[in-house]
């Protein structure tokens, strides 16, 4: 931090520049490409649709699936393809955080599938990675209460911070990605890990809701820009 | 689990291949129009992205230093997989990559190796270790013909490659010594009438494919029949001709007759 100033030039309550566009792809039943700051986030969702293997269907809802995978030339050293521990965990939560906003029972015996493929990553990947599958959610169509949208604060050099950088999840204080449905006030994802003292959670807390707030705009905008004027297709 | 088609969809495909016609409207020889923007992941030494239709793949070239095989201590090394995540598709799944992805993988290392694209034996550094390369080919949007549009992908991202001396203290950044330019060619064959650049839906009910990949003087430099069906001679060899003179068309579009572009 120098005069106010972050790594990047942002203050400490600026997001990165973020891009949405919904429907990138052609095969997928609904999909959102997003950049987040150096972050590129591929999104992808089938279904509803059967279930295989069958035994995990559901007699009187949908199931929901997401996977989160990174291309292996997606960080600085190359990164062996294929689920690790860390990406296990990330799926989990990151289906864990839409889970809530999906109108599962509209749909039993059947599933929703979320795919994320960060082509690219730093710092933040979760978040943005569940800011584009909740457009791609949209973009196919699936019922939901809401939009879930995410950010990560952090500290660093003793400042709450929102949406850190590389370095500065590298090297800051603390870190702590939170995904909320923003029309609610609903927290479905919170992790943390560092040092935060307990007035500088309740800062933090309060910035994270701040920034979802304004990726939540962003988000109704990519998907208003791609539906306005077909309402009656 | 596979892609499947009606068969009224397969019916029609066939009646219009008889009149030689395709169903979304091209020449048999044309191909849906190919973008290729380059250097999209700036955390790669090298990257593509490149559409064919609404296929679209995205290849990464990462470049380190590291131990060369025994058997070789004097050349680099080049590694090439493929993932089909299931993004890409309603038929791909999660999980290690199948006998497809391999075979992908395969065939877009072989048209870089065995044309001599990269030539391997400047891929050596002082201190005994050799540049690694990998390729690695990140399918976004399955819609037929893969293969072309990988080993396309894996061209345009190793031209644009750099290699990251300064990083590993090895003195400035270079690019890679490329000395060929191989394109692959894929075409199928559908009752006498040969197509270039299957769609999905020609591919699909198409019961085998020939890709060709030919280097800048026209030789061949690998080749690929899939599929359970068969192929004539005289098929084969009408195809390779036509894949021949194809790529040449492409490199020319694409990269103005050179490899330096």
């Amino acid at each position: 931090m120098k005069n106010g100033k972050r790594i990047d030039d942002r203050l400490p309550n600026e997001l990165r520049p973020i891009k949405f566009e919904v429907g990138a792809l052609e095969r997928a039943d609904g999909s959102c490409y997003v950049e987040h700051g150096g972050n590129k986030i591929m999104a992808a969702v089938y279904g509803p649709r059967a279930v295989h293997p069958r035994h995990l269907q559901q007699a009187n809802r949908a199931i929901i699936r997401y996977r989160y995978n990174m291309a292996s030339f997606s960080v600085e050293e190359r990164r062996r393809p294929g689920p690790d521990r860390r990406s296990v965990e990330i799926s989990k939560v990151s289906r864990q955080a839409i889970d809530p906003v999906i109108i599962k029972e509209f749909y039993p015996r059947s599933t929703i599938d979320i795919f994320v493929e960060i082509l690219q990553a730093d710092a933040g990947t979760r978040s943005a990675g569940i800011n584009a599958a909740s457009v791609a959610l949209a973009d196919a169509g699936v019922p939901m209460r809401g939009l879930i949208s995410s950010c990560a604060v952090g500290k660093v050099d003793d400042t709450v911070v929102l949406d850190l950088v590389k370095e500065e999840d590298n090297y800051g204080q603390a870190d702590m990605p939170v995904a909320m449905d923003v029309r609610t006030g609903e927290v479905t994802l919170l992790q943390m890990d560092g040092h935060l003292t307990l007035d500088e959670f309740e800062q933090a807390l309060e910035l994270g809701k701040i920034g979802c707030a304004s990726i939540a705009d962003m988000q109704r905008e990519a998907l208003i820009q791609k539906y306005r004027g077909k309402e009656d297709e | 689990m596979n892609d499947v088609i009606a068969e009224i969809k397969r019916d029609y495909i066939y009646e219009l291949a008889k009149r030689s016609e395709r169903a979304d409207g091209r020449a048999l020889d044309e191909y849906r129009p190919i973008q290729v923007e380059v250097g999209l992941i700036g955390k790669a030494e090298g990257s593509a992205r490149v559409k064919v239709g609404n296929t679209q793949v995205l290849v990464g070239v990462k470049i380190q230093p590291g131990e060369p095989f025994p058997d070789t201590p004097d050349t680099g090394v080049i590694i090439t997989n493929v993932e089909l995540v299931p993004l890409a598709s309603p038929s791909f799944e999660p999980g290690p990559p199948d006998e497809n992805a391999i075979e992908l993988a395969r065939v877009v290392d072989r048209g870089v190796r065995e044309s001599g694209a990269i030539d391997l034996s400047e891929l050596t550094l002082p201190d005994g270790k050799v540049w690694l390369i990998f390729i690695d080919v990140h399918v976004l949007d399955h819609d037929g013909n893969l293969m072309d549009a990988a080993a396309l992908g894996a061209l345009a991202a190793l031209v644009h490659a750099t290699k990251p001396c300064e990083r590993y203290g090895y003195g400035p950044d270079a690019p890679l010594p490329i000395k060929e330019s191989p394109i692959a060619v894929t075409a199928v064959d559908l009752d006498g009438e040969i197509m270039l650049d299957p769609s999905l839906d020609e591919e699909t009910i198409a019961s085998s494919k020939l890709t060709v990949i030919s280097g800048l003087q026209g030789a061949l430099a690998g080749m690929q029949k899939s599929g359970t069906g068969t192929l004539s001679v005289e098929e084969i060899a009408r195809i390779v001709k036509l894949a021949s003179s194809k790529a040449m068309q492409i490199r020319d579009d694409l990269f103005g007759g050179s490899t330096d572009g």
